[in-house]
């Protein structure tokens, strides 16, 4: 085998939470109910497209998550070496643009360093020039060809795009025989986007697309790499918060007293102490451990990757009291419900009534609060990042981009692409984030549906 | 000369069906016309159309109305505003939601006053207390400052009417105004709306279900069905002699005294839904009288007297009729139940036993949340029911009676007292469980949204360790769901898919499911229409007599305790203060506080009997009155009553707190 799987702890994460999410389907697709209105949000265009836009960034993230160690030429008295660098698929499917850098920063399709160098040429002058660039264009002799040149590739990549695009829809389209307005705008929205992801394929072969960094780094790969980080940072940290929230809010509501008493104090605490200086104090402590133990790492990697679980953890612990709170609100209305009565008459345990009956109930406030919560956990994570407090700083994530980016913003000429390629990959996630948890709680709000029923 | 008048009303939801249909009345200045109607009929869209305040969704579709010469539909948006609150004034349902919580009463009546009459200041505020005093709020101008927390139901519904009628408006609109009232409240409010009327001569469109209120209140009458009124009389005419079959229907599905052997006659099936038919007659489906026109042919309107009009075939021309021949006597066509009396024999020993049952709910304050004081729901009942028998508990909201069900069934926690069923202490064990359960007065809250129905009704058989395996429970289901008569495959539903009758008769068959002996029904019937009501009675009487149930009837409505109870305990302020047999407490109440009762209860007949007014509203039960509870409201107080009566025996099973009658 040429290759040695290795699953960080964020990996096995992430799996956990598709298994979870798998069952979850599962026992959705059995019962109607459930399944009703996740059929309101298939009827929606808006949510569809925005659930594609994240489904492609959700491949991006799965991809990027399978990693393993490839083994090195040489080998240790007949036993495989393995590489310390750990890669993903996903690294390896864009392996020029993880390969390709430059000295420093690049301007998007520039052909030359963003800084001037000093060069002696044959004949021995010496001068202040902007060197080309090792990789962006130098298949070009001539530099004043360059635009005619992105424009054709441009082109010739969208073309391929398109026709995967055709191709797709045409194959679909065969099997499911339905043509409704939501269907069309999905298959417009597919086709805007095979065309564009064919003509960035097209470039980045040959250019830096969105430009390098300081290091020389190409900034879409970082962007694409970085989006792995969001996704974990919003989805892991959900882990953590539902079942506390959830078991907790409950408890509180439906039992009363001393147990709601306890619950309430616990969080109306937490939520007092101010969120960013408890994560600092816990990344900060953590950080000195891994420091001090650098014996449990075998790569960089594993170690960054500890970081980020930890701060999912600690992100976790700070921002389930929100939901608690409402699922304690709602608990406190459901249990004076008559039905609550008329199972406590039957004598059903209050184990039993948190778990039929008034968990059910809850669910759709829990759903759309997860969904609403993930973008903000993704825009934490840049905040944090920036501060300093957040993930590993060789950990690649819209954070460390922004962070990295932000002395450059006062320089003259601006380093411009890094900040606003983090920007834009970031406000089209939590967008599309958005958007989908707005058709979810539309989708389930009991009110809209009445009107709906009625009509 | 009408004020007001209608002419072919639609109203109509965006995908065309249509919410009112085709409404043509008028109204009299001085007169008071009812749109009586079961719920979802459209009595209030009409209303909100005609004060065009659809909500969303809703849309006028055609007819016109005329006030005072002015077309109501044509008339601009601005204009509009003045005719609202200025020439027409609306009272809706629910005062405790009507009312503004953040702005005193003052505040709210004065800001109709400077938008309709220009009055600011002091003569606003002059005006307001007169309007106050027009209601009957005692001591106004305190009242004016107060914010609407602080009055009781009664007292905000009559802020409500002074803020209507400081507009001095023609014409008031009374959506259900009394429907979320207690009958003594009620009486009053009608008297006041009554009184108030005869002062000012204006006109009242008065929207009700409630066939006692229309008894009382209003001069004619337009019944409505599913968006169309179908007949319309004055009162006199239609309590005489009711001519359309759904009419007819709703009176005989009235609970009585004369009916207690019987069956009701409840109307089968529910309201259609809004665009269901658009062909024939809409009542035709639940109609014993229809024939093949009815389901063909919509009727049209046919007047049958000086100012009666129906709209059905039985009346229209006789070419029409088709195969009808001869025009039926409605009152005789009515299906009489043969059972007559058979009540099971009392038996002797009483299966629940209840002894001086207190349930005090601790007032707690503070940091230490010491307790400052007791709300004395159940202040020391005692009861008990034989096997088979229906004892019912009587009284007007806030009185402790869902308390003591709560109580009875081991959900609240008893302060003191004993609960012995068969006589076995159920106090602080869960031993019976099994052999008394509840039914809910509300069928949409007493169901669980996310559970089909087997799971719903296997739920108590699962907790008590009935039935061993799931094949005999499930078959144990289908006989359940036989015996309230809902179809066997209505397992694999879902509550949402039922309508309210149903939904009640699924709660029914949940705690028949495991067997009790007693059922203790919790206002069972009073969020159903009277037409449901009366299903939902049949089935509790014929379950009765097959099943040798007993029930402990939970209620405020008098007509029901008549039909349905051999015994009766009135309650006042957590105490009985009157228990009989239902012959004894109804027909020769002893209590003041049941005369009063009682003869606040609209009676349909018109005869009803002297009214006793009642002065004020029920007493907190954090402080009660000293001595007899009552004594502060009672016209018959007396000095002695500052020591709480003992119950004095008025006959063998008649017994009655109060000082008026002599100790035994």
């Amino acid at each position: 085998m040429s290759f040695m799987p290795v699953i960080l702890w964020s990996d096995a994460l992430v799996f956990l939470l598709i298994a979870v999410t798998g069952v979850a389907v599962w026992y959705v697709r059995r019962h109607e109910h459930l399944l009703l209105p996740w059929r309101r949000v298939t009827h929606n265009s808006l949510a569809m497209v925005s659930l594609l836009v994240l489904s492609l960034f959700l491949l991006v993230g799965l991809l990027d998550t399978l990693h393993f160690r490839s083994v090195l030429p040489q080998s240790n008295g007949g036993e495989k070496v393995y590489s310390p660098e750990v890669l993903s698929v996903f690294d390896k499917l864009v392996d020029p643009l993880r390969t390709h850098t430059e000295k420093t920063y690049s301007a998007p399709f520039a052909l030359t360093l963003y800084a001037r160098e000093t060069r002696t040429d044959a004949q021995g002058n010496v001068l202040r020039e902007f060197p080309r660039l090792q990789y962006g264009g130098a298949h070009l002799e001539d530099v004043s060809r360059r635009d005619a040149d992105v424009v054709v590739r441009a082109l010739i990549g969208a073309g391929l795009g398109l026709f995967v695009g055709l191709l797709s829809f045409y194959l679909t389209h065969r099997k499911l025989h339905c043509a409704s307005g939501c269907d069309r705008a999905v298959s417009v929205v597919t086709m805007i986007l095979t065309t564009l992801i064919g003509a960035i394929i097209s470039l980045a072969a040959v250019y830096h697309v969105l430009g390098t960094d300081k290091v020389g780094q190409d900034v879409l790969y970082l962007s694409l790499k970085s989006i792995r980080t969001g996704l974990i940072i919003g989805t892991v940290t959900t882990l953590v918060t539902l079942p506390l929230a959830l078991f907790l809010g409950v408890a509180a509501g439906y039992f009363r007293g001393w147990v709601d008493d306890a619950i309430q104090y616990i969080y109306t605490v937490l939520s007092s102490i101010p969120s960013v200086l408890l994560i600092a104090a816990a990344v900060l402590m953590m950080q000195v451990t891994i420091d001090t133990h650098p014996e449990w790492f075998a790569t960089t990697a594993s170690r960054a990757d500890l970081r980020l679980v930890f701060l999912c953890l600690i992100l976790g612990v700070t921002s389930w009291t929100g939901l608690c709170r409402l699922l304690r609100g709602e608990t406190l209305k459901l249990r004076e419900m008559e039905y609550i009565q008329a199972a406590q008459s039957f004598g059903v345990s209050g184990l039993r009534i948190l778990t039929r009956h008034i968990m059910p109930n809850v669910m759709h406030i829990v759903l759309i609060s997860l969904v609403m919560d993930f973008s903000a956990l993704v825009l934490a994570e840049a905040v944090l990042s920036y501060v300093g407090v957040g993930v590993d700083p060789t950990m690649i994530s819209f954070g460390t981009m922004i962070n990295g980016a932000r002395l450059e913003m006062g320089r003259e000429p601006m380093v411009w692409w890094a900040l606003a390629s983090a920007f834009g990959f970031m406000l089209v996630l939590v967008l599309a984030a958005n958007l989908f948890a707005d058709a979810v709680r539309d989708a389930f709000d009991p009110r809209l549906n009445r009107t709906e029923v009625g009509v | 000369m009408s004020l007001l008048s209608v002419k072919n009303l639609v109203a109509c939801l965006r995908n065309g069906a249509n919410i009112v249909d085709d409404i043509s009345f008028e109204i009299a200045a001085g007169e008071t016309f009812a749109l009586l109607g079961e719920s979802g009929c459209g009595k209030s869209m009409t209303a909100l159309s005609l004060m065009r305040l659809l909500p969303d969704g809703v849309v006028h579709a055609g007819g016109e109305a005329r006030m005072d010469g002015a077309r109501l539909f044509d008339l601009p948006e601005r204009e509009m505003r003045e005719v609202r609150g200025g020439k027409m004034a609306m009272i809706f349902q629910e005062p405790g939601l009507s009312l503004n919580p953040v702005m005193t009463v003052g505040g709210q009546i004065a800001e109709v006053l400077a938008l309709h009459r220009g009055l600011r200041e002091d003569a606003a505020s002059e005006r307001c207390i007169e309007l106050l005093d027009q209601v009957g709020i005692p001591d106004a101008s305190r009242r004016l400052d107060e914010y609407p927390f602080q009055l009781s139901g009664g007292m905000k519904q009559r802020v409500m009417i002074a803020m209507a009628l400081a507009g001095k408006p023609k014409l008031l609109i009374a959506d259900e105004p009394t429907t979320a009232l207690d009958v003594t409240i009620q009486a009053q409010v009608l008297q006041l709306l009554r009184d108030t009327q005869s002062q000012t001569g204006m006109a009242t469109l008065l929207i009700t279900h409630d066939l006692g209120v229309v008894a009382e209140n209003a001069h004619r009458v337009g019944v409505m069905y599913a968006g169309q009124i179908v007949e319309q009389a004055s009162r006199e005419q239609l309590f005489g002699k009711p001519l359309h079959p759904y009419t007819q229907k709703l009176f005989a599905a009235l609970p009585s005294a004369e009916r207690t052997g019987q069956a009701l006659c409840a109307i089968s099936g529910s309201v259609p839904p809004l665009g269901s038919i658009t062909q024939g007659c809409r009542f035709a489906p639940r109609c014993d009288k229809a024939w093949a026109l009815c389901h063909e042919q919509t009727p049209e309107w046919t007047v049958v007297a000086e100012g009666q009009g129906v709209r059905c075939h039985l009346y229209g021309r006789a070419e029409d009729r088709g195969l009808m021949t001869e025009l039926p006597s409605p009152l005789a066509s009515l299906p009489q139940a043969g059972e007559g009396n058979s009540v099971l024999n009392p038996q002797s020993s009483a299966l629940l036993q209840v002894k001086d049952l207190q349930v005090h709910f601790p007032i707690r304050k503070g940091i230490l949340k010491r307790v400052v004081g007791r709300v004395k729901a159940v202040d020391g009942i005692s009861l008990a029911i034989a096997q088979g028998r229906t004892l019912a508990l009587v009284g007007e909201s806030g009185c402790g009676k869902t308390t003591l069900g709560k109580a009875l069934l081991q959900l609240i926690v008893p302060t003191a007292g004993s609960v012995r069923f068969e006589g076995n202490e159920l106090i602080a064990t869960k031993a019976a469980r099994a052999s008394m359960q509840m039914v809910f007065q509300d069928p949409y809250a007493s169901l669980n949204p996310k559970m089909r129905v087997a799971e719903i009704l296997e739920e108590g058989m699962s907790a008590l360790k009935i039935g061993d395996s799931s094949v005999s429970r499930q078959a144990h289901i289908d006989a359940l769901l036989d015996k309230v008569g809902l179809a066997r495959d209505s397992k694999w539903r879902y509550p949402h898919e039922f309508s309210g009758g149903q939904r009640q008769r699924i709660a029914i068959a949940r705690a028949l499911a495991v067997s009790p002996q007693l059922l203790i029904c919790d206002e069972p019937t009073s969020a159903l229409d009277v037409s449901v009501q009366a299903q939902i009675l049949n089935l509790l009487k014929s379950l009765q007599q097959e099943l040798g149930l007993s029930y402990l009837f939970i209620t405020h409505n008098l007509a029901v305790v008549e039909y349905l109870a051999h015994e009766v305990c009135v309650m006042y302020l957590g105490r009985i203060v009157e228990r009989g047999t239902t012959e004894e407490v109804v027909g020769t109440p002893k209590h003041p506080y049941t005369q009063a009762l009682l003869s606040a209860v609209p009676r349909i007949d018109g005869m009803g009997r002297e009214y006793i007014k009642l002065e004020g509203d029920m007493p907190s039960p954090v402080n009660p009155p000293q001595g007899c509870h009552f004594a502060p409201r009672c016209s018959h107080a007396m000095k002695i009553c500052a020591v709480y009566p003992e119950a004095r025996r008025c006959s063998k099973t008649h017994l009655v707190s109060c000082h008026l009658y002599p100790d035994t």
